[in-house]
C-alpha cells in the first residue's frame, strides 16, 4: 500500500472514531457509534498490516489471538459493578503499550523512518519522550487506581510529610534526564526516565481518596490519550494523533465535569488528601434524634405515595442492590406510583457509574434523570428514597461555607415530603461530615444493608 | 523570514489541534448517562497505538524491538477486544421504556 493510500485510510479511521463519540450523544445511536469505532480500528490495523515493512506475521497473529481472547473473556465476565476498576486496568494497558512502542522506536528507528539507532531526529526524540513519560505515568497511576478500586489497598489517601516537594523534585529530575536523553540518545537514560515516570505515577495517585476516584479515572483516561498522541507524533501517524487528541480532550472534559460536580478545583483533587478521616466533622452529632423505621413502614409509605424519586449512590454498587431496587420500582409502578431516579454526576466511582448499573437492572433510561433535570421536582415529590448515597444529598453544601463540600451542587432530597434514607449506620460519608437530613422530622432512617433492606421492602409490597 | 516549505511537523500539529477542538465539541454533546461507555470506548480507540506495535513486530527476524512490539501488540489487543466488547455489553443494556 502506498504511503498516500495509507494516509487516506488512517484519515477514514480517524473519522470513524469521531463518529463513534458522536453516536454517544444518545442511547439510541450509541450502538451504531460503537460499530463505527470498531470499523475505524479494523481499518487502522489492516492498513498497518498492509504496510510493506510488516512481513513477519507469526508474532502478530499470536499477540492478536492471545490478547483478543484475554480481552474478550474479561469483558464478557466482568460484573457491571466492577466497571471502574476494569477501566482503570485498561488504561494501564494503553499506558504500558505507549511505553513499549516508544522503546521499540528507540531500538529500531529505521522501521518508523525517524533515523537510525543512535542517530534519531531530535524532534522525534522529544515527541517520543513526551509519549513515554505520559504513558508511564498512565500505567503506574492506573495500577494504583485499580488497586484502590479493587480494594487491594485501602481507599483512603496516603499522605506523608513533604509529599509535594518530593513530587516536584522528581518531576524536575525527569525533565533533566529527559533532556539528557534527547541530547545523548543514551538507552540507559531512556530507561531511567521510564522508571522515574513510573514512580511519579504512583506518587500522584496515592494521596487521592476513594470519593475522588471519578476525577482520577477521567484524568488517567485523558493521559492515555495524550500518551497516544505523543507516540503518534513520533510515528508520524495521523490516526494516532487524532485519536490521542479526541481521547485526551474527552478525559479532560470528564475530569472537569466531575470537579464541577464536587465544586472542587482540579488542583485540589490532584494535590489529594481528601476523603479520609482527616476532614473531621465540625457539626456536633450530640443528642439529635433520628427516626428509625422498618421495611414495612417504608413499603407502606411508598405504596401510598403518588411519586417516588430514588437516589442511588456508591453504596448501591457495593451492595449490588440495583436489581432489588428495580424490582421495588416495578411493584410501585404497578401500584400506580410514579417512580423516577435521580443521579448525581459523582455518584459512584466513575462518571456515569450509576446509569450503567441501573441499565443493567433493566431500568429504562428515560426514567433516570440528571441533577439539573430533576432537582426542582423534589419539592413536589412524596418520597425521596436515598440508597447508598450520602454526601450528594447533604444540605451543608449550601448552608455551611466552612463545610468541606461547601458549594457542591446537591440533590435537594430534604424538600421531599418524606425522605427514606437507607444506610448501615449514622456514620458520615466520605467527606467526613454529618448530614442534617438524617435528623429532619420528615426523614425516616432505614438502617441495614442496602440490598437486604430493599428485598424486605419488596417482600412487603 | 525566508519563504520556504512548511515543516511536516506543523501539519501534524495543525491536525492535532483541530482534533482537540473536534473532541471538545463532540464530547460535550455526549449524554451524561453514557459517560461510562464513553470512557470504555475512548479507552478502546486509544489502543489504536497498536499501529506502532504492528510496525515494531513486523520484521521477519527476531530483534529486541520486535519483542517489544509483540508485547505492546498483545496489551493493545486485550484493550481493543476488551474495550469494544464491554462497551457493546453496556450499550445493549440501555433501553427506553417499553
Amino acid at each position: 500500500m502506498s504511503a498516500n493510500l495509507s494516509a487516506v485510510a488512517y484519515l477514514i479511521a480517524a473519522i470513524c472514531f469521531v463518529m463513534a463519540l458522536r453516536g454517544l450523544s444518545s442511547p439510541a445511536t450509541a450502538r451504531r457509534g460503537n460499530a463505527f469505532a470498531i470499523a475505524g480500528m479494523v481499518i487502522a490495523v489492516l492498513t498497518t498490516i498492509a504496510n510493506p515493512q510488516v512481513i513477519g506475521y507469526d508474532l502478530i497473529i499470536l499477540g492478536m489471538v492471545v490478547g483478543g481472547a484475554i480481552g474478550t473473556l474479561i469483558a464478557l465476565r466482568i460484573p457491571m459493578t466492577a466497571m471502574p476498576q476494569l477501566v482503570a486496568a485498561f488504561h494501564s494497558l494503553v499506558g504500558m503499550a505507549a511505553v513499549l512502542v516508544a522503546a521499540a522506536a528507540l531500538y529500531a528507528p529505521e522501521a518508523y523512518g525517524i533515523g537510525t539507532a543512535g542517530d534519531i531526529k531530535v524532534a522525534s526524540l522529544v515527541e517520543m519522550t513526551i509519549g513515554l513519560v505520559i504513558g508511564a505515568i498512565t500505567f503506574s497511576g492506573s495500577v494504583v487506581a485499580f488497586a484502590k478500586l479493587q480494594g487491594l489497598v485501602g481507599g483512603s489517601p496516603v499522605v506523608f510529610f513533604g509529599q509535594h516537594a518530593v513530587n516536584l523534585m522528581l518531576s524536575l529530575l525527569i525533565v533533566a534526564v529527559a533532556i539528557y536523553f534527547c541530547v545523548s540518545q543514551s538507552t540507559d537514560a531512556f530507561w531511567v526516565v521510564t522508571a522515574l515516570a513510573f514512580l511519579i505515577g504512583v506518587l500522584i495517585i496515592i494521596p487521592i481518596g476513594g470519593a475522588d476516584m471519578p476525577v482520577v479515572i477521567s484524568m488517567l483516561n485523558s493521559y492515555s490519550g495524550w500518551a497516544a498522541a505523543g507516540i503518534g507524533f513520533t510515528l508520524e501517524n495521523t490516526a494516532l494523533i487524532v485519536t490521542g487528541a479526541l481521547v485526551g480532550s474527552s478525559g479532560a472534559i470528564l475530569s472537569y465535569i466531575m470537579c464541577r460536580a464536587m465544586n472542587r478545583s482540579f488542583f485540589s483533587v490532584i494535590l489529594g488528601g481528601f476523603g479520609g478521616d482527616a476532614g473531621a466533622s465540625t457539626t456536633k452529632v450530640g443528642d439529635k434524634n433520628v427516626k428509625p423505621g422498618s421495611a414495612v413502614d417504608a413499603a407502606f409509605i411508598m405504596k401510598n405515595a403518588e411519586s417516588v424519586i430514588i437516589i442511588p449512590g456508591y453504596g448501591l454498587a457495593v451492595a449490588q442492590a440495583q436489581h432489588a431496587v428495580r424490582e421495588m420500582a416495578d411493584l410501585l409502578s404497578a401500584a400506580g406510583v410514579r417512580v423516577r431516579y435521580a443521579v448525581h454526576p459523582v455518584a459512584g466511582r466513575m462518571p456515569g457509574h450509576m446509569n450503567v448499573l441501573l441499565a443493567e437492572a433493566n431500568v429504562p433510561y428515560d426514567e433516570v434523570f440528571e441533577l439539573d433535570e430533576i432537582n426542582n421536582d423534589f419539592a413536589t415529590t412524596d418520597v425521596a428514597f436515598v440508597i447508598g448515597a450520602n454526601d450528594v444529598t447533604n444540605p451543608a453544601a449550601k448552608r455551611d461555607p466552612q463545610s468541606p463540600i461547601a458549594g457542591m451542587p446537591i440533590l435537594d432530597v430534604e424538600n421531599a415530603r418524606t425522605v427514606l434514607f437507607v444506610k448501615r449506620s449514622l456514620s458520615p460519608g466520605y467527606a467526613g461530615i454529618d448530614n442534617e437530613v438524617f435528623y429532619q422530622d420528615s426523614t425516616m432512617m432505614l438502617f441495614g444493608d442496602a440490598k437486604q433492606m430493599t428485598e424486605d421492602i419488596v417482600k412487603t409490597l | 523570514m525566508e519563504i520556504g516549505v512548511v515543516d511536516p511537523f506543523i501539519f501534524r500539529l495543525t491536525i492535532f489541534v483541530l482534533a482537540i477542538f473536534i473532541g471538545y465539541y463532540v464530547v460535550w454533546s455526549v449524554t451524561p448517562a453514557l459517560h461510562t461507555p464513553l470512557m470504555s470506548v475512548t479507552n478502546a480507540i486509544s489502543s489504536v497505538i497498536i499501529v506502532g506495535a504492528l510496525i515494531a513486530a513486523g520484521p521477519e527476524e527476531i530483534t529486541f524491538s520486535k519483542i517489544l512490539g509483540f508485547a505492546a501488540l498483545t496489551l493493545a489487543a486485550i484493550n481493543i477486544f476488551g474495550g469494544f466488547t464491554v462497551t457493546q455489553r453496556m450499550l445493549t443494556m440501555y433501553r427506553p421504556k417499553r
